[in-house]
């Protein structure tokens, strides 16, 4: 009869599991960074490849110049324009990360309002997706007309290529909720926010930030998209005033940025994810591990 | 007042749990019918165990749900502690078949969710939850994230998390359902010696018939469509039970024939 009050001991293979959650941690951070790292070679690769070829066919002169410019006098464009650039490249960088942020903010209020009132989900969503499949570059014009040369319009058309993503991945993460926790917090007498803030939200995240990651380039887009229809700066500008010279290694340069502009904000959404999900990331490079193993 | 039904009479001790003329019937966007649970009538006095067993599909689960007061009920009345079960209750813990922990919150986090939502007293809390960490010898895992543990440790942290707020009732739907035979012993020799030692009254829902025996004071057997209960069942073993002496136990051993007795004649109606 004493037996039973002794069984306190976990199962048999437990001490192998302490043991290696005691070092998975650890572990786990060092082959994150080192994996992205690694993985990064393939890419890498490729873009070497990528100049070299650029190289090889402009310094043979096997095509004009003024169609194509060697990677050398692009470099050079860029280094002898760097203050021109650079400040042409900030106006599209103020544009792409305020329309980005209002997206997101927007986006993900919409996405909630949603979740919680059918009404306003039967009523939103079709507009929304009615609003999606007007070409945005077709609509861009009218902006300029009702906002002016400024940054306004840019910003706007950043917003709208970026919202849709980042609605639908933050109704498709909020949904994602297990409901037998949902039905577990209302036993804990927990109000709606509580519940929100410490289940819905977090459990959205993983799906929010896919969504965001493709938001991130598309607000890039949409700036310059923007900008192409009637600006006196940034990046946009920039690309038709070298296609009216005939500028193409000036072409090529502000090409270049704005795609450096893209990669860099994409990464910067990763690194928030890494802080802000851990627990997700962690789960996925084990879950690679295991598979490569 | 007690003596109003036929079973209470057996009870020395204050219901705890009323389940009286229990009807639930879904009915389905397209007009179909399921009676899910048919005229249930069910006491359950303080501290006792009781286990539900019966073919899948017979109102196990949905009359669980009724007791937390997750799901409405069509007909009848369910009591809580005397008072009448109208929406979600607090005063309960509720362990599911899966985990359902939170994937982003390590082990100690999860079981205290449990103070967070209802906002208890933060020391009050983790000192219970020291308590039932050691209990449930989970030490030494507080950190882990529910990917790093096994699926009878996760079970384990929903059951620490269900305990926290000691509530009064404990319902348990299949919690040990996922787990291979071995893990599933070790689990009811624990929440064996976790219900005599925190006295609290316990539903249990299984399809185990020696898991449902050797736990509880009483067994419920349902029968399906419509899921009636079929028999209750005593066990007139003690509290304090050693597993491998119990199962060896020659009424134990009639108890489980006829609780298959009566499953088996279920399914033959099939
Ligand atoms: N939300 C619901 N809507 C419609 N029908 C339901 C719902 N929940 C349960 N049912 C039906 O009620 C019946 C009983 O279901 P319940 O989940 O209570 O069975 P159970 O005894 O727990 O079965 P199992 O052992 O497989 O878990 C089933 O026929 C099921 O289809
Ligand atoms: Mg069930």
């Amino acid at each position: 009869m004493q037996l039973a009050s002794e069984a306190v001991n976990p199962a048999p293979g437990d001490d192998g599991v302490k043991a290696a959650a005691a070092l998975a941690p650890r572990l786990k951070k060092q082959s994150r960074a080192l994996g992205w790292l690694v993985d990064l070679w393939r890419p890498a690769v490729f873009v070497v490849i990528l100049f070299a070829a650029w190289w090889a066919v402009t310094e043979n002169g096997w095509v004009a110049p003024y169609i194509l410019p060697s990677p050398g006098d692009t470099w050079n464009t860029m280094v002898e324009n760097a203050a021109f650039l650079g400040a042409h490249t900030w106006v599209t960088t103020v544009e792409t990360i305020i329309g980005f942020a209002i997206a997101v903010v927007i986006g993900e209020l919409v996405a909630v309002m949603m979740i919680y009132s059918k009404t306003v989900e039967k009523t939103a969503y079709p507009l929304i997706l009615f609003a999606q499949v007007i070409p945005k570059i077709a609509v861009a014009p009218l902006f300029v007309v009702w906002l002016g040369f400024g940054m306004e319009p840019k910003i706007v058309v950043a917003v709208l290529m970026a919202f849709f993503p980042i609605v639908v991945s933050g109704m498709a993460g909020l949904k994602s909720v297990d409901p037998e926790i949902l039905e577990l917090t209302s036993t804990m007498g927990a109000s709606s926010i509580k519940t929100f803030l410490k289940v819905r939200l977090p459990a959205s995240l993983p799906q929010l930030f896919s969504g965001l990651k493709v938001a991130a380039t598309l607000a890039v887009t949409g700036a310059v998209v923007g900008e192409f229809v009637g600006a006196n700066e940034g990046l946009g500008y920039v690309i038709l005033q070298a296609n009216g010279n005939i500028d193409t290694a000036m072409l090529f340069a502000a090409l270049i940025i704005m795609s450096l502009m893209g990669v860099l904000l994409f990464a910067l959404i990763q690194v928030a994810e890494w802080f802000l999900i851990p627990w997700h990331s962690s789960r996925r490079v084990t879950g690679s591990a295991a598979t490569a193993g | 007042m007690t003596a109003m039904s036929p079973e209470k009479s057996k009870l020395q001790l204050d219901p705890v749990v009323e389940i009286e003329h229990l009807n639930v019937t879904f009915s389905s966007k397209r007009g179909h019918r399921v009676v899910a649970v048919e005229d249930a009538s069910l006491t359950i006095g303080q501290g006792e165990f009781v286990s539900i067993a019966g073919p899948s599909g017979c109102g196990k689960s949905t009359m669980l749900k009724v007791v937390a007061g997750l799901t409405r009920a069509t007909r009848g009345s369910v009591r809580l502690r005397g008072s009448e079960v109208t929406g979600p209750r607090q005063d309960i813990g509720y362990v599911f078949q899966r985990a359902a922990l939170l994937e982003w919150r390590n082990v100690r986090a999860n079981i205290l969710l449990q103070a967070e939502m209802r906002g208890m007293d933060r020391a009050r809390a983790n000192r219970r939850a020291d308590e039932l960490i050691a209990m449930t010898g989970l030490a030494g895992f507080e950190k882990s994230l529910p990917h790093e543990l096994s699926g009878g440790m996760q079970q384990r942290v929903s059951l620490c998390r269900a305990l926290l707020h000691e509530p009064d009732v404990l319902l348990m739907d299949e919690p040990f359902g996922a787990l291979d035979a071995l893990t599933r012993e070790k689990m009811n020799i624990e929440l064996q010696r976790i219900w005599r030692e925190t006295g609290t009254t316990v539903i249990l829902v299984t399809h185990s018939v020696s898991e449902a025996i050797y736990l509880a004071n009483r067994v419920v057997v349902m029968s399906p469509r419509p899921g009636r209960i079929q028999e209750i069942i005593d066990v007139p073993f003690g509290s304090n039970r050693d597993f491998g002496e119990t199962l060896a136990l020659p009424e134990f051993g009639d108890i489980s024939a006829r609780v298959r007795d009566l499953l088996g004649a279920t399914h033959a109606e099939d």
